[in-house]
């Protein structure tokens, strides 16, 4: 691993993207890594574009300011592509995880993964008042897609947080995930 | 403290600034909490409510229709000898700033958090920390944390020294909205909340008792109000002693060490950096950056605000020949516009450094890196030119000089 890895999560309010990097921070925490999660807290509500960052490093984390050049970009809503520049700031050779069944046309000098966590969300049941929430299974693709932290780490991290049956539902959807990502 | 202290055995967790207040409230054992919602405060509470309804805390939580009511309903349970917290931001510190008054005047113990946020108007939510600046005439104790791990100690800290009879003032706690308060990071805390409660005993203070009663807050004529608030001054005084004490408790349980200014790089350098909050650590690896280029630099950051450690300044200063001070609040109209660069004006002068005061991150345009290291240039030219302007440099603003 770099030493640092700089995340950033798009999503739509109501999605779990702040969720999904706490989640991830956390599990970093839990593998004696050092991490931060925070959120870019504007006057965001339900359906609208936000982000949420995360750092990860194999050493301890002084800054505390906003993320410019990302090493990974994770994509929550294929709807995205279109409203938001999710490759701003991304470094050369970057990842960029996406939920979406093919490449949404992204151009340029990344690595793109692709998953279909809407799809792999409705299965699994992980549905609130009609909206498909993927924050977890995209954590599953990004382990897989990046080894930045595991599989185990992030569900031992879900069984703390939620009760046992939603817990449940989170880790098979976010193991489904890590089996079918791919290179798009 | 006679016995030695062991240090205690902690867990690793992830938590972000606000939870790691309602983790430090809940091992200090408090009784009586009021609050009332505001950004980016709220998760404290919401923490908070979630321990006291789950009987993690067995505390009173008052929920009140305002933040004057809030801090009235903790001077109230103060005055009758509960321990008591309360937390709030911006326009939240504004509303209660009569009431700031009164608690420190009735020299009652009370702890709050502040994770700081700009003023209105405009609206921001977002981080600077006018509003804490604004307290600063408050006799209120203040320690400003730079992380997660720093607010849990600090919380405690601010009992051991709230409820010291040579104190008996009250105790804020700030940090960075946002930046901090909800930033998840690594930290460390108690597996058993015992050790903490060790270290805030129960104090005997005067108290309204029935049986015992007493007026407190009364109304006092010029032959003895002046008195009154010089033991206030007296009691800021020892407060620098009482945080140095218990910072060395904290030491031997908890093993992490804190001064009331710490030194970053400073032994061989000519240029200091003082800063205060999360913004540190951005300039401390600004300072690496600078000194691979070959200039000698050092950071400073300010934790206690007041009481003002002047003397541990002046010590860490000792050998420099500029200060460049940081502020993320402007005192508007001021000869130099930087609250905490007006502080380090009188220290500065009489060591004949010169001190350059830089206004940045309002309502939290962002500061990295490489805007410390543009100030650090402009900074360099000026006194290239032999220029000290008596005035802020206004960093990051479209439209200023």
């Amino acid at each position: 691993m770099e030493d640092l890895l700089e995340i950033r999560f798009h999503g739509r309010g109501g999605q779990g993207a702040v969720t999904a990097a706490n989640i991830l921070a956390d599990a970093a925490v839990r593998e004696g890594k050092y991490a931060q999660a925070f959120p870019h807290f504007g006057a965001e509500r339900r359906g609208a574009p936000v982000v949420a960052f995360a750092r990860i490093s194999t050493k301890p984390i002084e800054v505390h300011s906003r993320i410019e050049r990302p090493d990974i970009v994770v994509v929550l809503d294929s709807m995205l592509f279109e409203l938001v520049d999710v490759t701003s700031g991304l470094k050369r050779g970057g990842i960029l995880v996406a939920n979406s069944k093919r490449n949404p046309g992204i151009e340029g000098d990344y690595k793109v993964y692709c998953v279909d966590a809407t799809g792999i969300a409705m299965r699994k049941g992980l549905v609130v008042s009609g909206w498909p929430v993927v924050n977890t299974v995209m954590l599953g693709a990004l382990s897989k897609a990046t080894g930045i932290v595991s599989l185990d780490s992030l569900a031992e991290v879900i069984s703390s947080r939620f009760p046992e049956d939603v817990a449940k539902r989170n880790i098979d959807a976010m193991k489904s995930a890590a089996e079918s990502v791919h290179t798009c | 403290m006679e016995r030695s202290m062991l240090r205690v055995k902690q867990k690793r967790v992830a938590l972000n600034s606000n939870h790691a207040v309602a983790y430090a409230v809940r091992d200090v054992d408090v009784d009586v909490i009021a609050a009332y919602p505001i950004t980016p405060q709220t998760t404290i509470m919401e923490k908070l409510s979630e321990m006291v309804a789950n009987g993690e805390i067995d505390a009173e939580l008052i929920h009140v229709e305002s933040e004057h009511s809030a801090l009235s309903a903790v001077v109230g349970a103060s005055a009758a000898g509960a321990r008591v917290f309360t937390a709030t931001s911006s326009q939240g510190l504004e509303l209660m700033h009569e009431v700031l008054h009164i608690a420190s005047g009735m020299r009652l113990p009370i702890v709050m958090a502040v994770p700081t946020r700009a003023l209105s108007a405009p609206i921001s939510i977002w981080n600077d920390y006018s509003d804490l600046m604004n307290t600063r005439d408050t006799s209120w104790i203040t320690l400003i944390a730079s992380t997660a791990q720093e607010v849990y100690d600090s919380i405690i800290q601010a009992y051991m020294v709230a409820e010291d009879p040579r104190v008996l003032l009250p105790v804020m706690v700030a940090y960075d909205g946002f930046l901090m308060s909800h930033t998840y990071e690594p930290l460390n805390i108690p597996e058993d909340p015992t050790a903490i409660r060790e270290l805030v005993p129960r104090r005997d203070r005067i108290t309204l008792d029935i049986d015992k009663p007493v007026t407190m807050g009364t109304i006092t004529d010029p032959r003895w109000y002046y008195e009154i608030k010089y033991q206030q001054v007296k009691a800021m005084q020892n407060a620098s002693l009482v945080l140095k004490e218990t910072s060395k408790t904290l030491h031997e349980v908890l093993g992490r060490k804190y001064e009331p200014v710490e030194g970053y790089k400073m032994d061989d350098a000519e240029v200091a950096i003082l800063t205060y909050g999360g913004l540190f650590g951005t300039v401390q690896e600004a300072v690496d950056i600078i000194r691979d280029k070959g200039l000698d630099i050092g950071a400073i950051r300010l934790r206690q605000w007041r009481p003002f450690p002047s003397e541990e300044l002046t010590h860490l200063m000792h050998d420099i020949d500029t200060i460049i001070v940081i502020d993320r609040a402007i005192s508007y109209g001021a000869s130099i516009q930087g609250p905490v660069a007006l502080e380090v004006y009188p220290i500065a002068a009489r060591m004949g450094v010169h001190v350059f005061s830089v206004i940045a991150g309002i309502g939290q345009r962002t500061v990295l890196e490489k805007d410390i290291m543009g100030i650090v240039n402009k900074v360099l030219d000026y006194l290239d030119q032999g220029v000290i302007p008596l005035r802020s440099i206004y960093w990051g603003v479209r439209g200023g000089e």
